[in-house]
């Protein structure tokens, strides 16, 4: 391959190079977890500053553009007075817990990124659970909400506390549950096997992509849906509605515990976001045979950039739900749903068998069928789930 | 179908984030400290005190009467009149005040000293980048800050001013119209009220 | 060496916060707790190259057991208990052979299995596959019984929160 798609598996293998041989793992080590973080506290700051430029624009605003050229240091500004503000700790708050919470939430994210090839040869781990291991550590998020909440002792933390768990324990069935598929088709755990799995080419060059499947089509939408939720982001922020719940959880954070939050939140996002990449964007793949000549760790970057963008068009468009419709769309639409797309990847699966002339629109367009029916019938149910609009008697 | 009503909505917020970058009638936010927009003639915020002429203390309109400062609600005027008199713009003498302050601070902008003031002038002015470092010391103004001409009255409310200009015009007229034919006939008995 | 110190730390971890989950009296604080407890018997299996327990010890134990408790503390009153309140109740003699009993099956159990001879470890690697292939060929009948009794205690657990009785409907 090119010498610029493994530039920095080099460089690594060079610096690692300079030190003797008992301790060059350690060092490989630590290197390669600076370089993560790194890149992505780079792109927590970057994205703090992208999303506040785009909702701006999408709202017909120009966002921030005072500090900088076009506003490009604000994320600094922003470091500078987050770091310098007065920490606060409330006087009746459980002080441990309230200083733990946001270790809790943010030392383990970092631990997500270990397992996520984000290029040719450049995972920091290879676990033969990797999948396991990513959901693993990021199940502790939803005890540190909950501990921050609760050691406030807020009524409002408390609210968006218990808002939290409700929804990240509805949404984290979903989020597993379309992942599923994946594993099943590629018939691994391993991010690189599933990677791999998806490295081939098909007719036109195109590559096989599991989001080129309906089962994958499917999974991404609902996985995307779940992270959406998981993350806490809009429109399923109720945990910090600030509308509603001044800040929910956050509300007696202040200075750099708060910060520690906003960056938990940011690299959940991230993570999940490259999960998503991972598993369903082919990854480090190129999407055509004939792009191939491209870094892989550019094609990473930039699905992954794509879909944060995703994100924040997503935040710019949907107004925040109740929490009643959020739980009835996770249990009534998510869960079946997903569900179903686990019969559709078996059937996925199964037809691969077929043998006969113009096999592949057909069967494409079977189980795309088999999972467009549910969304339709399960939708329309969860419509009639709704309770009517209610009726404001001295508002009307 | 389901979820169309989500892709409609994200097909408006997109073509806002484009449209926000070629066209400029979106884009409606004024970028303050360089661009400004013009100042709207109705628009008031704090009083300010109108004198004629070039000299800012002798041609200041206040007579000291003390309307204003007994009729403001938060009392933030503060008079002290002056001993020595001095003529107004029909010739006529008028007290004068010594310390006129306003504490910008606690005026509450509601024009009631500019609807009371008998001579017009206290006006209300359209200056709004009043902050500063100094809380106590910059924000209470005298006299001297507060003495603005009578061409940027005329500026900032041009209907008001010019109604008023008309007005005193017609006074002065009278008053020279007067005072000629006083001297006109010089024969009939000195009147007690011209004197001093 | 370094090995030992490992396994210490995750040992003292577990044991700490299993205690502190009994004695503690802030039922929150005994949850969080709990836990801790959890988290180091992952670390341990993790220690053991049992990456796939550990894992899902940690999935399932940190990331949803200890949620349920949590929520379950909030959902219910009295989260406090109040100082005055004995630190046991007067039947606590009751429990005693319960707990002699869980320990003496403990005991037995471990002194019948082959773990306390110490052989060489063999270095015994097990992937993920053949773990699942284990489960789903060798082991199918206990699976499928352990799925049988979590849907069976899930519809319990359904019949009892449905059992409320609806009382009439407020002044509509």
């Amino acid at each position: 391959m090119s010498g610029l798609d493994q530039i920095f598996v080099w460089i690594g293998h060079r610096a690692a190079g300079w030190f003797p041989a008992s301790v060059q793992p350690l060092v490989s080590a630590v290197l390669a977890i600076a370089g993560v973080m790194a890149v992505f506290g780079t792109c927590f700051a970057l994205t703090t500053l992208a999303e506040r430029k785009v909702l701006g624009r999408m709202q017909n605003r120009f966002g921030p553009n005072r500090v900088g050229p076009y506003g490009l240091l604000q994320p600094l500004a922003d470091a500078v007075k987050m770091l310098t503000k007065e920490d606060i700790v409330p006087f009746s708050a459980d002080k441990t817990l309230h200083f733990l919470a946001p270790l809790v939430l943010t030392v383990p994210v970092w631990l997500a990124f270990a397992v996520l090839p984000f290029g040719r040869n450049m995972s920091a781990i290879n676990l033969d659970a990797g999948i396991l291991f990513f959901f693993a550590v990021g199940s502790a998020s939803e005890l540190a909400v909950f501990m921050a909440g609760w050691s406030s002792q807020n009524k409002y933390s408390l609210v968006g506390a218990m808002r939290a768990i409700a929804q990240m324990i509805s949404y984290e069935v979903p989020l597993v549950l379309s992942v599923v598929p994946v594993l099943m088709l590629a018939g691994s755990l391993e991010l690189n096997d599933i990677v791999a799995a998806q490295g081939t080419y098909t007719f036109g060059g195109l590559a096989r992509w599991n989001v080129f499947t309906p089962w994958g089509l499917a999974g991404l939408i609902l996985f995307l849906i779940a992270a959406t939720a998981e993350s806490n982001r809009s429109p399923f922020d109720l945990p910090e509605g600030e509308s509603e719940i001044i800040a929910g959880f956050l509300t007696e954070y202040s200075g750099f515990k708060y910060a520690l939050f906003f960056l938990g939140e940011y690299l959940g996002l991230f993570a999940v976001t490259g999960l998503a990449v991972t598993l369903f964007l082919g990854g480090w793949h190129a999407p055509f045979q004939w792009l191939e000549w491209v870094p892989s760790w550019f094609w990473f970057a930039a699905k992954f950039g794509a879909l944060i963008f995703l994100f924040i068009w997503v935040r710019a468009t949907l107004p925040r739900l109740r929490l009643d419709q959020l739980l009835n769309f996770s249990w009534r639409f998510l869960v079946p749903l997903s569900l179903i797309n686990l019969l559709v990847a078996a059937a996925w699966y199964w037809t691969g068998a077929w043998k006969f002339p113009v096999v592949a629109p057909i069967r494409w367009l079977l189980c795309a069928a088999l999972i467009a029916l549910p969304y339709h019938w399960l939708g329309r149910a969860l419509r009639g789930a709704m309770p009517p609009p209610r009726k404001y008697i001295y508002a009307e | 179908m389901n979820g169309f009503g989500i892709i409609k909505g994200m097909i408006e917020t997109a073509r806002n984030f484009v449209g926000s970058y070629h066209d400029a009638q979106r884009l409606t936010t004024v970028q303050y400290p360089e661009q400004k927009l013009p100042p709207v003639e109705n628009a008031r915020t704090i009083p300010f005190l109108v004198f004629d002429g070039d000299d800012a203390m002798a041609g200041l309109r206040c007579t000291a009467c003390v309307i204003c400062e007994k009729e403001c609600p938060p009392q933030c005027i503060y008079i002290v009149k002056d001993q020595v008199k001095k003529p107004d713009y029909v010739g006529k003498m008028q007290m004068q005040p010594k310390v006129f302050d306003i504490d910008i601070s606690v005026c509450m902008s509601c024009g009631i000293c500019v609807e009371v003031c008998p001579f017009d002038a206290i006006k209300m002015d359209q200056v709004f980048e009043l902050s500063t470092g100094d809380r106590f010391g910059k924000l209470l103004l005298d006299k001297h800050q507060l003495a603005k001409p009578n061409d940027y009255f005329v500026k900032i409310h041009k209907t008001e001013a010019s109604e008023i200009d008309v007005r005193r015009e017609e006074d002065k007229r009278k008053a020279e119209a007067a005072a000629a034919a006083k001297a006109a006939a010089p024969k009939s008995p000195a009147t007690p009220g011209a004197a001093k | 060496m370094l090995n030992e110190i490992a396994f210490l730390l995750c040992a003292a971890l577990t044991l700490a916060g299993a205690v502190a989950a009994m004695m503690l009296r802030n039922l929150v604080h005994c949850a969080l707790c709990a836990a801790g407890a959890f988290a180091g018997l992952a670390a341990i299996y993790l220690q053991l190259d049992a990456e796939f327990v550990g894992f899902a010890q940690l999935l399932i134990y940190v990331g949803a057991i200890a949620i349920l408790i949590v929520f379950t503390v909030l959902l219910t009153r009295g989260a406090e208990i109040q100082p005055g309140a004995a630190s046991s109740a007067s039947s606590w003699w009751k429990g005693v052979p319960v707990g002699a009993l869980v320990l003496a099956c403990l005991i037995w159990s471990i002194m019948a299995s082959p773990s306390l001879v110490r052989l060489p470890s063999p270095n015994v690697h097990a992937p993920v596959k053949q773990i699942g292939e284990q489960l789903m060929n060798q082991f199918v009948m206990p699976l499928e019984t352990i799925g049988l009794l979590l849907t069976a205690a899930l519809l319990g657990a359904v019949v009892i929160g449905l059992r409320e009785p609806r009382t009439s409907e407020p002044n509509s």
